[in-house]
């Protein structure tokens, strides 16, 4: 059986909240922006991530990468415990993880012609700047569809999804095998937006690259992802293969989630036939007790405000976290 | 008589490099009671037609070139500030593209509700609260009458975008122009927002004209739909017509590069390029550089936005070569 490229057990990430105390100490107080996730990513996959804003999709995506550090648990990357790496075997580590992020304004370097900006990572991990290095940019502005001209120009003479080809190319130029795409076409029109999940596809086939899919588009990430895992509030509470998670969803939250996305046709209205779910999502400073969802859930039972589900495998390859789903695995591998 | 009536609304904006025209030749009517929904890609137009309609854009730099607005059937475009000022709010309400930047942050929620209400109203104290509370309670804030006095950072992002929509209703405005209300807002909170909306008009039966990037969003509320590409109309019917039967290639593209939420596709159909720029527009039809239909005739002059087929108006010189022919016309 083929090793996941990227497992994760347990991992968690709290962050201490601002205030000190009168001794100068932190009170304690703790936001979980990650709270005891397990996941496994196999290699050339796309696992897709979605989940309301503050669910803490992104703290995930860079825990995996190592760019945060865990507050507790486990990261194993290409069969390695990469959870307490530091220095030069880190930096070695990260060569084969990278990320492309949503804002192509903010994450490019305004004062840097295009050409340093894809360079750069050559550059870090000890490349000499030169023929060599200027023929490798090219190749890979080529890869994502820019023409060589664009190398001695700036960030600010590019469209967005120009732009969002820049980042690309600079996140691949040093054949990573990882990469967390954290909302990385979310800014951009709908006509280009498929053209940037077009190349993303295109790059994963050529490179052999996982991909973390991180969005809030749920039929985005339902395009691109083989699996897909659903957070709240700090918690993944589903996981499966696409077609399971949208076809059918276990989780009540994850029901809402997919019934609230807009209809594709006019006769497919879903005012008043489909289940809304109430509310806003509680602050993740102080989660609800036992089920974090249990605030909103349609169909909460007194155990639910007690005891933390856990997250259990009723079909083979599903698994979800909620107490409606009886925890008896049937047929599941033991 | 329609409720408002835009016509060949043209609106420029004085830039570095000269006069460019933002939006040009708008034209539409729309009745009591209906909603539109206008929606295009970033730039193309849509908040401009807004704030052209609600006579919000400053001048300089911004400049009315030419058209008319009537709102029953009195013309918006000649009124003095003074005039519109008794338009906005019971006639026309607004909310804005950037909830965050339109509530002040130093007031509470209830005292900006109740200022919006006492701008037009002569109301008690008492009737005054009365009202702003009866109306977040509308837009579903639980324990309306606590929240008042909460200010615009202790809500959530969701929570704000209501009080925002409560405010614009505050005076039971007859038309209500909603810009992107949902687009920063997470899905399951975006659905609470357009059932809102959707039940405020068979409540009050305000009429909507609702602004989206999002064609789920226009599935999912309007009557009508206008589609925008590079400041000019360029596609206009029933909604049930745009989806069933778009007659624009740009329509077209719009519908066929969002993935679907039921059906797998190996590839998305991307259009190629982006939408030009108002100092790069290619001469003759905006679209035609990335539209996979252009002959040179399409560059030669801009189509006029035509009715092509009843209720249902298109700007494209092929748009009949390349619609698919209706069943209706198949029959013996
Ligand atoms: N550096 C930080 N310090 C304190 N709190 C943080 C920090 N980074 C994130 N958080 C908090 O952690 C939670 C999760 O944030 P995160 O950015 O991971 O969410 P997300 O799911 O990516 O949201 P979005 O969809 O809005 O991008 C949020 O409540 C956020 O405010
Ligand atoms: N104050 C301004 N000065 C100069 N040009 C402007 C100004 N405001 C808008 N424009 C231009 O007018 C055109 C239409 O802009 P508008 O804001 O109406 O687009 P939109 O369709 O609302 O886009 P979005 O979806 O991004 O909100 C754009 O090309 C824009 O650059
Ligand atoms: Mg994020
Ligand atoms: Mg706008």
């Amino acid at each position: 059986m083929t090793e996941p490229l990227v497992e994760v057990a347990a991992l968690s990430k709290h962050f201490p909240l601002g205030g000190k105390n009168f001794f100068g100490r932190r009170h304690g107080a703790v936001l979980r922006a990650v709270d005891e996730v397990s996941l496994r990513i196999m290699p050339g996959e796309t696992l897709g991530l979605v989940g309301e804003s503050g669910c803490g999709k992104s703290t995930l995506g860079r825990l995996l990468l190592r760019l945060i550090e865990p507050t507790d648990g486990n990261l194993i990357f290409n069969g390695a415990e990469i959870t307490r790496l530091k220095g030069a075997a880190l930096r070695e580590v990260r060569r084969s993880m990278q990320i492309v992020f949503q804002d192509p304004y903010g994450a490019l370097n305004p004062r840097m012609a295009v050409e340093d900006i894809i360079a750069e990572p050559l550059i870090i991990h000890g490349a000499r700047q030169g023929p060599g290095t200027r023929k490798q940019v090219a190749s890979m502005l080529d890869r994502v569809g820019l023409p060589a001209r664009a190398l001695d120009r700036f960030p600010h003479e590019f469209s967005g999804g120009q732009r969002q080809r820049i980042g690309i190319a600079r996140a691949l130029i040093l054949s990573p095998r990882f990469v967390v795409c954290d909302e990385a076409v979310s800014a951009l029109d709908v006509s280009v937006q498929a053209q940037i999940v077009n190349l993303l596809q295109d790059l994963q086939r050529e490179m052999g690259l996982t991909y973390l899919f991180i969005a809030h588009d749920l039929s985005v990430v339902r395009h691109i992802s083989d699996r897909v895992a659903v957070m709240y509030l700090g918690k993944v509470v589903e996981v499966a293969q696409k077609h399971a998670i949208y076809a059918a969803p276990l989780h009540p939250y994850t029901q809402a989630l997919i019934a609230a996305v807009p209809a594709s046709h006019p006769a497919d209205r879903s005012r008043g036939k489909r289940v809304r779910i109430a509310g806003d999502i509680p602050s993740a400073f102080n989660p609800p007790s036992g089920c974090r969802f249990h605030t909103r859930c349609p169909y909460v039972m007194p155990v639910c405000r007690e005891v933390v589900p856990p997250l259990v495998e009723p079909v083979p390859g599903h698994h979800v976290a909620c107490h409606l789903i009886d925890a008896s695995p049937a047929g599941a591998p033991t | 008589m329609s409720l408002l009536e835009v016509r060949g609304l043209t609106t420029g904006f004085m830039t570095g490099s000269g006069e460019i025209t933002a939006i040009e030749d708008v034209s539409f009517s729309l009745n009591a009671g209906e909603i539109l929904g206008i929606v295009g890609e970033s730039g193309s137009g849509k908040s401009v037609t807004a704030l052209s309609i609600m006579g919000l854009l400053p001048s300089p730099p911004a400049r009315l070139i030419s058209g008319e607005v009537i709102f029953e059937g009195q013309t918006l475009t000649n009124m003095s500030d003074r005039q519109m000022q008794t338009i906005r709010g019971p006639g026309i309400s607004m909310i804005f593209q950037e909830p965050m930047t339109s509530l002040n942050p130093v007031f509470s929620i209830g005292e900006q509700i109740m200022e919006t209400i006492r701008a037009h109203e002569r109301l008690s104290p008492a009737k005054l609260r009365e009202r702003a509370i009866e109306m977040l309670d509308k837009v579903g804030i639980p324990s309306a009458a606590r929240r008042m006095d909460d200010y615009p950072h202790q809500m959530s992002g969701g929570q704000r975008q209501r009080v925002m929509i409560a405010m614009a209703l505050a005076c039971r405005p007859r038309l209500l122009i909603a810009d992107e209300p949902t687009t920063a807002l997470d899905v399951t909170i975006q659905a609470q927002i357009l059932d809102l909306l959707m039940d405020l008009r068979d409540e009050f039966g305000m009429a909507i004209i609702i602004i989206t990037h999002n064609m789920g969003v226009i599935a999912e509320t309007a009557d009508r739909v206008l589609v925008m590409y590079a400041g000019r109309v360029i596609e206009e019917a029933p909604v049930a017509t745009v989806f069933d039967r778009p007659l624009h290639p740009y329509t077209r593209g719009l519908l066929e590069c969002v993935p679907s939420l039921t059906e797998d596709r190996a590839r998305l159909v991307a259009i190629p390029g982006t939408l030009p720029e108002p100092t790069r527009r290619p001469p003759g039809c905006r679209f035609s550089v990335r539209c996979s239909h252009a002959i040179p005739a399409c560059s030669a002059a801009l189509p006029p936005l035509e009715l092509l087929e009843p209720d249902h108006s298109a700007a494209c010189i092929r748009a009949l070569d390349l619609a698919p022919i209706r069943t209706a016309d198949l029959a013996p």
